[in-house]
């Protein structure tokens, strides 16, 4: 350890760490085995469907929730049973919550003059917190009479104003309509820069948490499914929960013949992936967007276009081949019932492993 | 006449037979004297020894009644605010049960149980604990006050208290809030509105009671509402009695204003 410089450690050092965290409520597990790695300066979003153990992991690490297991690290400082009121986080609720006896200003002193701050200091800091969230002059406003958007944004400066080194979100946009939620996730990530502190996100909108994170978690059921970069999540899902819960995709039952070589509703595709093994079953994951559609015999598989719906910029189609209902966009709208063909080019072929059943795990275990 | 108008009809004749005659007859007797005659002696006379002690012995017992009964129920409705059982609302049932008995019975009952040789004299005596002599003495009308009337500041307060956001709480604990904080800056000034309705129910009723007094003090309490229910039924001056019942209402208006004022969101709408 000693020969390490103190700063070399500080740099591998990730400034949150959950551990083997697990909880439940009666007999039901919301968490499992929890682990998970926050680097200081991160924008990392817990991205899952509703019920999946979000909000759980935010109250463990916002100190609302004792986890049954496991420990939180900050800093290396074990503070898995620290008061909410002693960690150096701060949390932007779901519902804003907002102290309703209190008029804008004095929400967001409030932080301040629990730490004992001098008077100009707060004056200060209010002032240039309404500024960055977009609501100057609001100062003596009621809370009653700010509309949800802007109850968010003064939910968010009562927060920042503190400093924390670490901000929760939960859910900050839920209830917001989508072109105020649009325009607020520029604020947040324009807002990330200027403060340069780590925040944690929470999500079930998947355009949301790629647009706005460094690193997105897939939970399910109170599991890590996937965790990397938007990309990554969006090109390479891991597996068929991911793929089908991140954008519009199809899933479709394959057989992996040979290395880069997929055979998908009879049908033998290109693709790059390799190390299935030969005569494989697989899940091939295809974006809508990717399937290049043409003139019968001109591409891969033939079909026929079963419905179309414009949905802006472009056309959703249904096309019905190979015994298979594909999902497929495309700027050019063929209409219902045009015999068309597809292809689809190798790169955008996404091979998964099968999710293997309790069954099978027990037979290879055997073995 | 339109149909709000209609349904509004029995309404207006409520507040006519029962809150205006009422009022109008009893400012016309304490504003005259037996002959007719109008006179403000009635209404002067609560600067008489014996008047002004019994208002001041009043004000100062139903002040500590509702003092008392606030430092019971808040705590007690935080306790059942964050109390995990499944049964909050049973619990909150057993504790303003006693409100539903006759409330002459509930005062008796403490008459007998504080008695010279009541019961639980005769328990203290059995472990060989010195006797309480509390039974007509002020302490014993303040307990009484605070045993019948703590149900109605026990119910407001919990409703309001129930009512506070949970996450609103949670902010404040993030925000570096401890306990004290939270209380001090949420929890109460967000339970104000039920504090001021449990207090002014406890309040105007300990000031103006005379049956508590009577059977808890046995004579020896004489508090403003005794005097005035003497002057009808025993010295038949319903002149003086009415002077004194608008010098009251005119305390209780003066108290209620008072405690509006500690409530900074003016929900408490009592006048
Ligand atoms: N206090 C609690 N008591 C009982 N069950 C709870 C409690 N909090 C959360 N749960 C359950 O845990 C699961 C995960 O909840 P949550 O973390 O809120 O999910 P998310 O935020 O991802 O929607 C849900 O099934 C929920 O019903
Ligand atoms: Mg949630």
């Amino acid at each position: 350890m000693g020969k390490y410089p103190a700063e070399f450690l500080k740099i591998k050092m990730p400034l949150i760490e959950l551990i083997d965290i697990s909880k439940s409520y009666d007999g039901e597990t919301v968490l499992d085995e929890f682990n998970l790695k926050i680097k200081e300066n991160e924008f990392i979003t817990l991205l899952g469907p509703s019920g999946c153990g979000k909000t759980t992991t935010l109250r463990i690490l916002g100190g609302f929730v004792t986890p049954d297991t496991g420990k939180v690290i900050y800093q290396g400082k074990d503070i898995t049973n620290l008061a909410p009121n002693k960690r150096p986080l701060n949390t932007v609720f779901q519902k804003y919550a907002l102290f309703p006896n209190m008029n804008i200003a004095e929400n967001i002193a409030f932080g301040l003059k629990i730490s004992g701050k001098s008077k100009e200091y707060i004056d200060d800091k209010i002032k240039y917190a309404l500024k960055l969230v977009n609501l100057n002059g609001y100062e003596k406003r009621s809370v009653d009479s700010l509309s949800g958007g802007q109850q968010q944004r003064i939910a968010i400066a009562r927060a920042i104003v503190n400093e924390p080194k670490v901000l929760l979100l939960d859910e900050p946009l839920g209830a917001l309509d989508l072109k105020l939620r649009q325009e607020m996730q520029y604020e947040l990530i324009r807002l990330k820069k200027e403060l340069g502190i780590t925040f944690l996100y929470v999500t079930h909108d998947q355009e949301e948490a790629l647009t706005m994170s460094d690193k997105v978690v897939v939970m399910n059921q109170g599991y890590i499914q996937q965790m990397g970069t938007p990309e990554q999540i969006y090109n390479e899902p891991e597996n068929a929960f991911v793929a089908d819960f991140i954008g519009d995709s199809n899933i479709i039952d394959g057989v992996m013949m040979e290395d880069r070589v997929v055979k998908i509703c009879n049908h033998i595709f290109p693709c790059i992936d390799e190390g299935f093994g030969r005569n494989k079953p697989v899940d091939v994951v295809i974006r809508p967007e990717d399937i290049i559609i043409g003139k019968p015999g001109e591409g891969t598989i033939d079909g026929v276009v079963t419905s179309n719906v414009f949905i802006g910029v472009h056309y959703e189609m249904c096309i019905q081949a190979g015994g298979f209902e594909w999902l497929a966009q495309n700027t050019t709208s063929y209409p219902v019932g045009t015999h068309v063909s597809m292809r689809v080019v190798p790169d955008n072929i996404q091979i998964m492993n099968k999710p293997q059943s309790e069954d099978e795990e027990a037979m290879a275990l055997d073995e | 006449m339109n149909k709000k108008q209609l349904f509004s009809g029995p309404f207006l004749a409520f507040i006519l037979c029962g809150t205006l005659v009422p009022l109008g007859v009893i400012a016309f007797y304490g504003l005259t004297d037996r002959s007719g005659a109008f006179t403000v002696d009635n209404i002067l006379s609560i600067a008489t020894p014996e008047h002004a002690e019994a208002l001041l012995l009043s004000l100062g017992l139903a002040l500590i009644s509702t003092v008392i009964c606030l430092l019971l129920a808040f705590p007690l409705g935080l306790i059942l605010k964050d109390s995990k059982l499944g049964q909050k609302g049973f619990m909150v049932f057993i504790f303003i049960l006693p409100m539903w008995m006759n409330f002459l019975l509930r005062t008796m009952a403490w008459q007998v149980l504080l008695e010279k040789n009541g019961v639980i004299n005769n328990v203290l005596g059995a472990i060989g604990l010195p006797a309480l002599e509390i039974i007509n003495t002020p302490a014993a009308v303040v307990l009484g006050m605070v045993y019948d009337y703590l149900p109605f500041m026990i119910l407001p307060i919990y409703n309001a208290l129930i009512k506070i956001d949970k996450n609103v709480i949670e902010a404040a604990y993030d925000l570096g809030a401890n306990y004290r904080q939270v209380l001090s800056k949420v929890i109460i000034p967000l339970s104000l509105p039920g504090i001021v309705s449990g207090v002014t129910m406890v309040f105007v009723p300990s000031l103006t009671t005379f049956a508590v007094s009577n059977i808890l003090g046995g004579g020896k309490v004489n508090l403003i509402g005794n005097i005035i229910e003497q002057e009808f039924t025993t010295s038949f001056n319903w002149n003086l009695g009415a002077g004194l019942s608008l010098v009251m209402m005119i305390f209780i208006i003066i108290s209620m204003a008072l405690i509006e004022k500690f409530d900074r969101n003016g929900e408490g709408n009592l006048i």
